[in-house]
């Protein structure tokens, strides 16, 4: 079973990173880039435990450790 | 490379040994041929990097002994007595190629490997400095290597928790192809519990400590004895991960193990890892090594013994235990979260011989290859092109106009200019020992639980090497000698990266020789030895090599630490002082350069006799403690050194007014760098005594203005608000990079 | 007074934060293992500076999850001290003892230099400060930047939480210039300037100092 596990910063928390690197984007005239948003994905491999197990694992991974809820969002999918 | 990979003379010259080199490897196996694992062993411990083959002849003349001297070359630092049954461990060491691949991890690896090498003879490092050299500010690749770099640095040195106190940053083309990465660090070692990289004691286990080795850094050795161009630059994999939290743990481990008495000897995995570091080890107590493959920690599946042997994965340490003492060692690492086992048993047989699944894979008998390793006298030549650079006609150079101008220009120029951008990022202050920050002319570390400090420093005028290699390698030594004066420090030792062209160029060979000759005059006149240091060649891409670099770092003590002093004046009403005397020598200075455009004439001259004067007159006055600023004339001259003692990075500044008298060009006046010179300040009731001690040591000295004000005043040349000029000057390297 | 300087692996201003109780103000000071769950007996624990477990993931996100922090979490619900400085303040917001969170310096550089501060010296941490006193202490982090809610702001100023602002210069971007804040009750303190680093003349200043001084003047 594997975990991907996307974390990335709430809408409306400033992301300095993203923004450097959309500053960095327009000099490279790719002026159509209007946001950029820098995350963390983590892949977690699982043994042992159903797909709902797992999910359910997995989302007390993030509240717990993967993510700082106050200022990240996560999202994850489980594949067989 | 697989075990049986077959050994044909086109792999033999992948792996850069020459047939010479080929036939004396299979002369010292007892006439047979080496299977691919010992060809890969010997491609690296007989590259230049780690073999100095092309630059032993020449080291040899260095001055390496001293009565303070506790150990010298050879070992994994050098290490100097400071008195109170205290030493100082320190060493330099170049990461030039890997920083030019990958700037980031290749500083930080460099960073990591040196503070290795400290803290494996059993001392805690106290500090981090490092000499970086770049391109020109408007080369295309220069923002990218300096920001890599300093960060690498940044995050490796921060990590560890070792303060980055000081060193040097200089911009030059002559580095557009070939950046420099040279890294010091000095740590504090009991004189009792030095250790050592013996494998000594028969029958003793071989315990490898700390991560686990993957398949990185394959051949960094011999990528760092190659020149750059015809698509070296793609060799991105061979790169090494620095990983500092580990370091860290190893480091606190170490330390912990040591107070045991049951390591025998240690030795950091640094260039060629496994391979160098079991065999230095046994090479130095005389013994052989028995060597199992399957115990080595490793991160990937379907490692080869080649890889195993040659993989330069940061962050690993061998060290040798008493028999039976191995499992209390053992235990301190798994505390700390490191692996550690046992790998190996000395032997007393003389050979290095490593097993996998049961077969010896390598079987090389130690004194005779270390006896057969190659030694070369390559020709000297000196270059068609030297006379012809020193010649400058001062007649020729027209003075500037307006002063005001040409200083501001200079001032904002980024080998003058603060470098605060670079130190700001570089925790300085962690350890709580940092007495001088970065700025002033040298670091100064207290030694807690005593009264005394170090200070430390790093300094290389490589214009002036490249003028004149004898000369410019001598002014090194004297200018870290009065950096160190300065402060307040006594000077003691030396080390040294060497960093320069190809050796097989005998033009390159020529300033080798050069400079270590001078090196080796300042190193007696001031009696500081070198005790580490090492030599990086193939600085070149194409055909353009670097100016030759011989990067100096020098270490001092303070034995009475209130007696410290920076280059920053203090308080309004207090006299400025002079020693030395200004002259017309203006070649090779940044003024040339940056004014008219021209790198031309002798550095110049150097007279050890009043520059050794200087340093007792100085010394004797901050012993005094009379003095309250003392800064070295260098790089800009004497009106550059005047701002820098009128300004700090933090926006502190106090004016001075200064009026002058010597009968030379106002040009020179302000911008010469001749040597032999400090400015001092003292408060007006100490000035007399001040001038007094600087004549009984027949150092010239004059009173030359007084600290007060908001503007830097000289005479009737200059005369600029501090304001003004602090923009400039602190501004300067943020513009290379935004 | 009792000190006890949690060593996690990767913290590097232990051995300062050890320094100054002990040699500087003359009180008794043990080093904790975070393995360890044994506070022994500590009045007061430091959460010194560093990178943490190697700072991976975030700051301070895993060392949150030792053993001692278990019982620092306890001891400091019964109200015994604890001041976690740099790396500490980012363990601190991490395991829920202090609102908020420690971001990315806006420069995204790491940032070592001295910095003016303003104190609030109505916490047990500042009370040897005078009110509203403009201090010279060290930072040095890539991850200072505060950030919280609004409502937790509002919550932070309206009790008197934040204990250190900024004054002049914002070096990292951090939320109302906080540079250190306490829990409600007062006896937790996170910042993110040392004060270990400024606590003796010949480091430059004493501005430090009085931060251990005023916890200790709190021991009767």
């Amino acid at each position: 079973m594997n975990a991907k596990v996307y974390v990335t910063l709430k809408t409306g928390v400033l992301d300095s990173q993203g923004k450097a690197v959309k500053h960095s984007l327009e000099t490279l005239n790719f002026k159509e880039v209007t946001d950029v948003r820098i995350g963390k994905f983590i892949e977690l491999k699982l043994e042992g435990v159903t797909k709902s197990e797992a999910e359910k694992h997995v989302k007390a991974m993030c509240e717990k450790l993967l993510a700082n809820t106050v200022i990240e969002s996560y999202k994850f999918e489980v594949s067989e | 490379m697989d075990q049986n990979t077959k050994v044909t003379p086109e792999i033999v010259k992948k792996h850069g040994l020459s047939e010479q080199e080929y036939e004396r490897l299979k002369k010292a196996l007892g006439d047979r041929e080496p299977n691919i694992t010992e060809l890969g062993i010997f491609s690296v411990m007989w590259s230049e990097h780690c073999s100095y083959k092309s630059s032993k002849v020449h080291l040899k003349k260095l001055p390496t002994t001293g009565p303070h001297v506790v150990q010298g070359p050879g070992e994994n630092a050098g290490i100097v007595d400071i008195g109170d049954g205290l030493c100082v461990a320190f060493k330099m060491e170049s990461h030039n190629h890997p920083s030019f691949i990958e700037p980031f991890q290749g500083a930080a690896t460099g960073v990591g490997g040196i503070l290795r090498d400290v803290f494996t003879m059993g001392a805690r490092p106290i500090a981090n400095l490092n000499s970086i050299r770049f391109g020109s500010p408007d080369n295309a690749k220069t923002p990218y290597l300096l920001k890599g770099v300093v960060a690498g640095i940044a995050h490796y040195g921060n990590c560890m928790g070792i303060p980055t106190v000081g060193g040097e940053v200089v911009f030059d083309e002559c580095y557009n192809g070939n950046n420099l990465v040279n890294a010091f660090t000095a740590g504090i070692v009991k004189k009792g519990d030095i250790f050592k990289g013996f494998a000594s004691g028969v029958g003793n286990p071989v315990i490898y400590i700390g991560s686990k080795t993957g398949r990185d850094g394959i051949h960094g050795a011999t990528m760092a004895s190659d020149v750059f161009g015809g698509g070296n630059e793609e060799r991105r994999p061979t790169v090494q991960v620095g990983d500092p939290f580990t370091e860290k743990l190893l480091l606190e481990a170490c330390l912990e193990a040591m107070k045991s008495d049951a390591i025998v000897g240690i030795q950091d995995m640094g260039a060629a890892g496994l391979t160098s570091s079991s065999f230095e080890m046994a090479s130095r107590a005389g013994t052989g090594i028995d060597m199992d493959l399957d115990k080595v920690p490793l991160r990937e599946t379907g490692m080869t013994p080649y890889e195993i042997m040659l993989s330069e994965s940061q962050e690993r340490m061998l060290a040798v235990t008493h028999v039976g003492r191995e499992k209390e060692i053992i235990d301190i690492f798994k505390k700390w979260d490191l692996d550690a086992e046992v790998v190996g048993i000395v032997t007393d047989d003389g050979i290095m011989r490593v097993r996998q699944k049961g077969k010896v894979v390598c079987e090389l008998p130690i004194a005779p290859l270390v006896h057969a390793a190659p030694v070369y006298e390559r020709p000297i030549k000196k270059p068609g092109w030297q006379d012809k650079v020193q010649k400058l006609d001062l007649k020729k150079i027209a003075e500037p106009k307006n002063y005001n101008d040409t200083f501001k220009k200079l001032i904002g120029s980024p080998n003058l200019a603060c470098k605060s951008w670079v130190y700001r990022q570089y925790d300085h202050m962690v350890g709580t020992d940092t007495v001088v920050l970065p700025g002033s002319d040298a670091a100064v570390m207290r030694i807690k639980g005593t009264n005394k400090a170090v200070a430390l420093t790093v300094d290389c005028n490589s214009r002036w090497c490249y003028l004149d290699p004898y000369w410019g390698s001598a002014h090194a030594i004297a200018e870290n000698a009065r950096n160190l004066v300065a402060s307040g420090a006594r000077p003691l030792a030396v080390t040294d990266c060497l960093n320069f062209g190809n050796p097989e160029r005998a033009e390159i060979m020529w300033q080798f020789e050069q400079s270590c000759l001078g090196m080796s005059e300042g190193c007696k006149q001031f009696g500081t030895p070198i005790v580490s240091g090492n030599v990086s060649f193939y600085n070149e891409t194409g055909k353009d090599a670097i100016y030759p670099t011989p990067a100096v770092g020098m270490v001092g003590v303070i034995d009475d630490i209130s007696k410290h002093t920076t280059q920053f004046f203090k308080d309004t009403g207090d006299v400025v002082i002079l020693l030395g005397v200004n002259t017309n020598e203006l070649g090779g200075s940044e003024y040339l350069k940056q004014i008219h455009n021209k790198i031309a004439g002798n550095p110049p001259h150097l007279d050890f006799e009043r520059e050794k004067s200087l340093h007792k007159a100085v010394l004797a006055a901050i012993g005094r403690g009379i003095v309250k600023s003392a800064h070295d004339i260098s790089d800009g001259g004497l009106a550059v050194a005047l701002a820098e003692c009128c300004m700090q990075d933090n926006c502190k500044m106090i004016g001075a007014e200064v009026k002058l008298e010597d009968d030379v060009r106002s040009d020179a006046l302000l911008f010469s760098e001749a040597p032999s010179r400090i400015i001092l300040s003292c408060s007006g009731k100490d000035a007399d005594l001040l001038l007094t001690i600087a004549k009984s040591f027949g150092c010239p000295a004059n009173i030359i203005g007084s600290v007060g004000g908001d503007k830097l005043k000289i005479g009737d040349l200059i005369d600029v608000g501090l304001k003004d000029i602090y923009g400039l000057w602190s501004e300067s390297i943020k513009k290379i990079v935004s | 007074m009792k000190f006890g300087i949690v060593v996690f692996p990767g913290s590097n201003c232990d051995r300062d934060s050890f320094h100054v109780p002990t040699k500087v103000c003359g009180q008794e000071a043990v080093y904790l293992w975070h393995k360890d769950a044994d506070l022994k007996g500590v009045d007061c624990v430091i959460l010194p500076g560093g990178f943490s477990y190697g700072d991976y993931l975030r700051c301070g996100a895993i060392a949150k999850q030792s053993p001692v922090m278990k019982s620092v979490i306890e001891h400091a619900k019964s109200g015994g001290y604890v001041i976690g400085i740099c790396n500490g303040f980012q363990v601190l917001t991490e395991s829920g003892l202090l609102p908020g969170v420690l971001m990315r310096n806006t420069s995204l550089t790491f940032i070592c230099k001295y910095i003016q501060v303003k104190v609030n010296n109505k916490t047990p941490w500042t009370n040897k400060y005078d009110a509203g006193e403009v201090i010279t202490l060290p930072i040095a982090h890539n991850e200072g930047n505060y950030f919280c809610d609004e409502v937790t702001l509002r919550r932070l100023e309206s009790n008197g939480q934040i204990a250190f602002k900024y004054h002049g210069e914002n070096p990292n971007g951090a939320l109302a210039d906080i540079a250190g804040i306490t829990n409600e009750k007062g006896n937790v303190l996170g910042l993110m300037p040392h004060p270990e680093r400024i606590s003796e003349l010949i480091l430059g200043g004493t501005d430090g100092l009085r931060v251990f001084e005023s916890i200790i003047s709190t021991k009767k």
